[in-house]
């Protein structure tokens, strides 16, 4: 914790995007236009999303090795973060949903929110969502932890596979669904500019060690929290 | 440990017949909720209509059939449990009871849906066996999500706000090769691909139920 550098690196990275992101030049494509900028905020959110919640799976792994009440302080933080990126992977989605797939004003929004991406990612939040209130209805904190980590893990391994896979089958408005031209649904070569890969990879990098540093307060606050039952 | 695996099965089974009221509860919900929703149709309702009220039936009837499997269990006898099986035998066991069950729940309230709301299926015996599948694999979810919600000391509610997010995308490929059975035409082999990720994920919940189920088993 003492070692700062990746929180000079997050800041430096983030500042980087943001000027670069709204001031480089982008390729123009018809009805994305400059909203291609979003990419640098909407995929990365969903990056960090998964990578905070595949943190919090593995700490709950690692909880379930040790009984050490640490790790689930880590995990439940480290999901905590994760729905936060999640909600603001929705909020940036929506801005750019309102100005490209929405093309009719008559147009019901719940015909575009029928998409695989969209679901996989409720599906994702919910499953958070209820593990915090399984979290919640217990008063035995050995059992609280233990439980909600097999929740967490039997949750994770059932939901992520089926995010990756269900795009690839159903049609869908992102990129990389079948019969688009594109191929891989989040990282292709041929899909981005090379000049907007330079920002994209650095922004999600960003972004991921902004989301670690929040989660790591949080982690420090509870284990202060809790300093008389965990023994050093 | 085959042997104890049997005698567990067993031992739901002839609970099952003792305590009848549980099991005749279970097809009294059924009946009721298929009849609610003939009476509220005016016609009978069209291919998507069916296809989606059957699988959401088919989630309330596992939430309701398997809830009990785990809650039923008082202290006492999860401690005779504890001296005589070990925490593989015991959810293997239970995965399998569950299986059988709803499965046979799944064709009962198959059987009254095609009296009730009609029969709009293309081919019969593959729906037939769409619904197997799909009663098996929400069985096997929910099992292990009974278990967890036992623990903590709540009722069924707990147990639909766990398993609803994570029976999703099964119940969308359900869904989805139901319509197969209903005359949509795929392309070749897709069929076969959507069957086998709906195994493949239900063996994932077999094996991730036997290995996080020892956690589960003692306080």
């Amino acid at each position: 914790m003492n070692k700062n550098w990746w929180k000079i690196l997050s800041v430096l990275l983030l500042v980087y995007t943001i000027i670069a992101g709204f001031l480089l030049d982008v390729p123009r494509l018809p009805i994305l236009n400059e909203t291609i900028r979003n990419l640098y905020f909407h995929v990365c959110m969903w990056f960090g999303m998964m990578i905070l919640f595949t943190v919090s799976f593995v700490y709950s792994i690692k909880y379930l090795k040790s009984f050490d009440y640490r790790k689930d302080i880590i995990a439940s933080s480290f999901a905590n973060v994760g729905i936060l990126f999640g909600i603001l992977g929705y909020l940036t989605g929506i801005l750019w949903v309102n100005v490209t797939w929405i093309t009719d004003q008559s147009q019901s929004l719940g015909s575009v929110l029928k998409e695989p991406k969209l679901i996989g990612a409720a599906i994702a939040l919910l499953i958070y969502g209820a593990y915090f209130v399984l979290r919640g209805s217990f008063t035995d904190i050995d059992k609280r932890a233990r439980i909600s980590a097999v929740y967490n893990i039997f949750a994770f391994a059932m939901l992520f596979p089926s995010i990756w896979i269900i795009p690839r089958i159903v049609g869908s408005l992102h990129p990389g669904a079948p019969g688009s031209d594109t191929g891989n649904p989040a990282l292709d070569r041929k899909d981005l500019d090379g000049a907007m890969r330079a920002v994209f990879y650095p922004a999600v990098i960003g972004w991921t060690l902004l989301g670690v540093w929040i989660a790591g307060l949080k982690i420090r606050i509870e284990i202060l929290k809790n300093k008389n039952i965990i023994n050093e | 440990m085959k042997s104890r695996i049997i005698e567990l099965v067993k031992k739901d089974i002839l609970i099952e017949f003792r305590q009848k009221h549980t099991l005749y509860g279970v097809l009294l919900y059924i009946a009721s909720t298929i009849f609610v929703i003939y009476l509220s149709l005016s016609e009978n309702p069209d291919v998507n209509v069916w296809n989606s009220l059957f699988w959401v039936i088919q989630l309330f009837v596992c939430v309701n059939a398997v809830a009990k499997s785990f809650l039923q269990e008082n202290r006492g006898r999860m401690l005779y449990f504890y001296t005589i099986a070990s925490p593989v035998e015991f959810i293997t066991a239970k995965l399998l009871f569950n299986m059988v069950l709803m499965i046979l729940m799944s064709l009962i309230s198959l059987m009254l849906f095609f009296l009730f709301l009609g029969n709009p299926t293309f081919n019969f015996l593959f729906f037939i066996g769409i619904s197997m599948i799909g009663g098996a694999g929400i069985s096997l979810v929910f099992t292990l999500m009974s278990a967890i919600a036992a623990k903590a000391q709540q009722n069924a509610a707990l147990m639909a706000i766990l398993g609803f997010p994570v029976i999703l995308p099964q119940l969308m490929l359900l869904m989805r090769l139901s319509r197969a059975a209903f005359g949509e035409v795929f392309r070749g082999g897709a069929i076969i691909q959507l069957i086998g990720l709906i195994t493949l994920l239900d063996f994932l919940v077999i094996v991730l139920a036997i290995v996080l189920f020892p956690y589960l088993w003692k306080d």
